[in-house]
């Protein structure tokens, strides 16, 4: 919530935040543009705050995701031995950690140039795909359905996961349990949930047992059962009162990047049977609004060629966009929605028939960003039909996992899909191994020029224009802005490499950069 | 054989006349922390956690170091001890850079299990996050600096068991660091034989093979004993026992 000017001018609604609300420090100037501050925003994994900025006029010009949070990961990583980096790299995040040791293990794999073994490869994917899954749910389920479920206007004391389980406890409950049927997969295969060291350069250091496999095939019926209670529930909700969010939160025309596999089917991670080798098909592929390919069969080691980041000052989060289009021009989006518009097919019954379904209600190319909801659900679905058709794989359970060779390169550029997006590690090592240059293209960083332009969007459709002088902005449409953030289910730890969790500041400036109004909630 | 009985913590202890202090409380299934310590080695007292009051010294004695006495009335757990132990821990971790999380050792290392062991939760000491190096110029092992405690028993081990003397400590005070040869990498000091038994030796994470990462370190520390024995019992061929 915020106020500027003296409060409860327009709307007059009272929001009852019990966030404090300070007058205005100051007037300055007649004319003067102001600023509306939502800091920090809530329910995304990190520390960030969103400005939206007003000209003299009281028109809405700009809004900006400030991401505040700052770690140096690539700087205190130079000088250690490359075999660490799956380890300490996955300290980044205690969300996705697994994304990190996995394209961490890949990249050192191309440092060893070496083949890693057929089971150790499909291991790496079962931990993957049970990452996504988990992180989907944690995302749809504990962060984004009360605004969904319980509705914008909701007491924001109750729009929160606890209030979620009193209005729908079977609901709630089912999704805590989906995601505890991902952290348990990883807990089987790494040992532990968040931070186990197990994937390694020249593949994973343990088997899997009959025993392990069993108990993860046991838990399917009841995930699947989840995902489609969701799926039913969220389309349900779809067509009806979340129809304006569909078409208002972050529908623009932009690029889609994300890894494909062989034939353009969804794909999660790099590396066939031949790692360091070029892929039998697939690879990075870039896909305009219009359906058009823009980019395909690119390697990993393409991404410095075909993107660029910025930098601004007001965030610690870069800006990463499509070098040939430019800045900021070159916007494009990764994660679940990029993934789902990118490829042509899943590859697995299910999940390509809601893949078909999300096509036929919002085209060929989905833009609006509200859309990754779906999406997230539909990557579940994906993701648990891909874990049980791994499961009856006989050689998953093959106990050579692990290739062992020396360092063979000194630069190697790793790729993966994390949960929320399309992930790079490049490392260039001394001869010794030690790491010379670190260089880490997180999901939500590529996502950032979206969520600014989403936060805009959604700020123009829901706040008044001009928004009078000295009014309150009732709660509920603030949520929506927030809520368009979340779409992207940023996590920022990542994406700055940085430490945190999340409250929400909203802040009033004058052209002059002067403070006129605060409001906060943490 | 002459034979000293003694008095630890209250206990009647007999042991041979020689045998150190620390002996005298292993052998009587009493548990000393130790850090310089390797069964095989040549006690040197550097890590100060094996310290015992003895009535009549006005201060406490690294047992290792000290010889067991007749009549010595020995107490191996007082308030006093365990506070010196655990200072001595956390005064460890706040001189290197250790981060048991990312550690090859992380699971198999003395000084990681002997902070549990004397409960330490975190360090008192403001951390010195000291800037040091990592040798990873031998073509089988590393050397890290950063979890480097200076026990010294890659030194004595290397010294002592394979009769090479790869290892010394080098500088003063803080800026003590192990070196190879004269100040050398690691990998182009020509007596080194790659045996290993350094690596076997280190109790934290500081020697490691190549390539290993996180966890991976799987350290035969029994080995420097194994080959000591077997040197006093004159078996000069692998009989299975000893690691190739």
């Amino acid at each position: 919530m915020a106020s500027y000017g003296s409060p409860g001018a327009w709307g007059g609604a009272s929001v009852g935040s019990g966030r404090p609300l300070r007058p205005p420090e100051l007037a300055r100037g007649v004319a003067m543009s102001r600023t509306i501050t939502i800091d920090p925003v809530t329910r995304i994994e990190g520390h960030a705050r969103i400005t939206l900025q007003l000209d003299g006029d009281g028109h809405l010009v700009e809004a900006r995701f400030h991401v505040l949070e700052f770690r140096g990961f690539e700087t205190f990583c130079q000088g250690r031995p490359f075999t660490e980096m799956a380890a300490i790299t996955a300290r980044i995040c205690g969300i996705c950690p697994v994304s990190h040791m996995l394209t961490a293990a890949r990249t050192g794999d191309k440092l060893l140039a070496v083949a890693i073994p057929a089971a150790a490869q499909k291991l790496r994917r079962l931990l993957n795909l049970a990452q996504i899954s988990q992180s989907h749910a944690l995302s749809f389920f504990h962060l984004s359905s009360p605004d969904l479920l319980l509705g914008w206007s909701c007491d924001p004391a109750r729009r929160n996961l606890f209030g979620l389980i009193a209005a729908e406890p079977e609901l709630a409950r089912a999704g805590i349990r989906l995601r505890q049927f991902g952290q348990q997969i990883i807990e089987r295969l790494a040992g532990r949930r968040i931070h186990g060291a197990w994937a390694v350069p020249g593949g994973v250091r343990s088997p899997l047992s009959p025993v392990d496999r069993d108990a993860i095939l046991a838990g399917l019926p009841e995930a699947k059962a989840t995902a489609r209670l969701a799926l039913e529930r969220f389309k349900g909700l779809l067509d009806g009162p979340l129809r304006a969010e569909a078409q208002s939160f972050g529908h623009f025309p932009s690029l889609f990047l994300a890894l494909v596999g062989p034939g353009g089917r969804w794909e999660h991670l790099d590396g066939g049977a031949a790692a360091g080798d070029g892929r039998s098909g697939g690879g990075l592929r870039i896909r305009a609004a219009d359906g058009g390919l823009v980019a395909d069969g690119l390697r990993a080691e393409a991404y410095a060629s075909v993107l660029a980041e910025a930098v601004e000052p007001w965030s610690y989060l870069k800006a990463p966009y499509y070098r040939p289009y430019g800045y900021p021009g070159g916007l494009y989006r990764v994660g679940p929605l990029a993934r789902l518009n990118v490829c042509e097919a899943i590859g697995t019954p299910w999940a390509d028939a809601e893949l078909i379904e999300l096509r036929q209600r919002w085209g060929p190319v989905v833009l609006s960003s509200f859309a990754y909801h779906l999406a997230r659900l539909i990557e579940i679905v994906a993701c648990l039909e891909a874990i049980e058709a791994l499961l009856h794989d006989p050689q998953l359970l093959d106990p050579h996992v692990r290739s062992r060779a020396g360092l063979n390169r000194l630069e190697a550029v790793g790729v993966g899909e994390a949960p929320r997006g399309t992930l790079f590690h490049h490392y260039e090592v001394d001869e010794q191994g030690l790491i010379r240059q670190l260089n880490l293209l997180i999901a939500t960083g590529q996502n950032n020029l979206a969520m600014n332009r989403t936060v805009l969007q959604i700020a123009r459709a829901f706040i008044p224009d001009p928004v009078p002088a000295g009014a309150e902005i009732p709660e509920e449409l603030l949520n929506r802005v927030e809520a368009g953030i979340r779409c992207f289910d940023p996590c920022l730890s990542c994406s700055t490499h940085a430490a945190g969790s999340m409250p929400l500041r909203l802040e009033l400036r004058d052209a002059a950069g002067g403070l006129l109004a605060v409001r906060e909630r943490g | 054989m002459s034979v000293h009985t003694l008095s630890i913590d209250g206990r009647p202890v007999a042991v041979e006349a020689g045998a150190s202090l620390l002996a005298a409380c292993r052998g009587a299934g009493i548990a000393l922390p130790t850090l310089c310590h390797l069964d095989g080695l040549t006690p040197v007292g550097a890590c100060r956690l094996c310290l015992v009051e003895v009535e009549g010294q006005a201060r406490p004695l690294a047992a290792c170091v000290s010889a067991a006495a007749e009549g010595q009335v020995v107490r191996t757990d007082t308030a006093q001890l365990r506070q010196f132990r655990r200072m001595a821990v956390e005064l460890f971790f706040a001189e290197g850079n250790h981060l048991c999380a990312v550690c090859v050792a992380n699971g198999a290392c003395e000084l990681q299990d002997l902070a549990v062991a004397v409960g330490m939760d975190h360090s008192r000491f403001p951390a010195r996050w000291p800037r040091r190096a990592v040798d990873a110029s031998h073509p089988l092992f590393t050397l890290d600096h950063n979890r480097c405690i200076l026990c010294s028993r890659c030194l004595r081990a290397c010294d002592e068991l394979e009769g090479a003397h790869v290892w010394d400590i080098a500088e003063r005070g803080e800026h003590c660091r192990l070196v190879a040869g004269l100040d050398q990498p690691w990998g182009e000091v020509a007596a080194c034989t790659s045996c290993g038994q350094c690596v076997d030796a280190c109790p934290t994470g500081a020697l490691f093979r190549r390539q290993e990462s996180a966890g991976d370190h799987q350290p035969r520390r029994d080995r420097a004993a194994v080959l000591q024995q077997a040197r006093q019992q004159k078996l000069w061929r692998n009989q299975g026992e000893v690691p190739p």
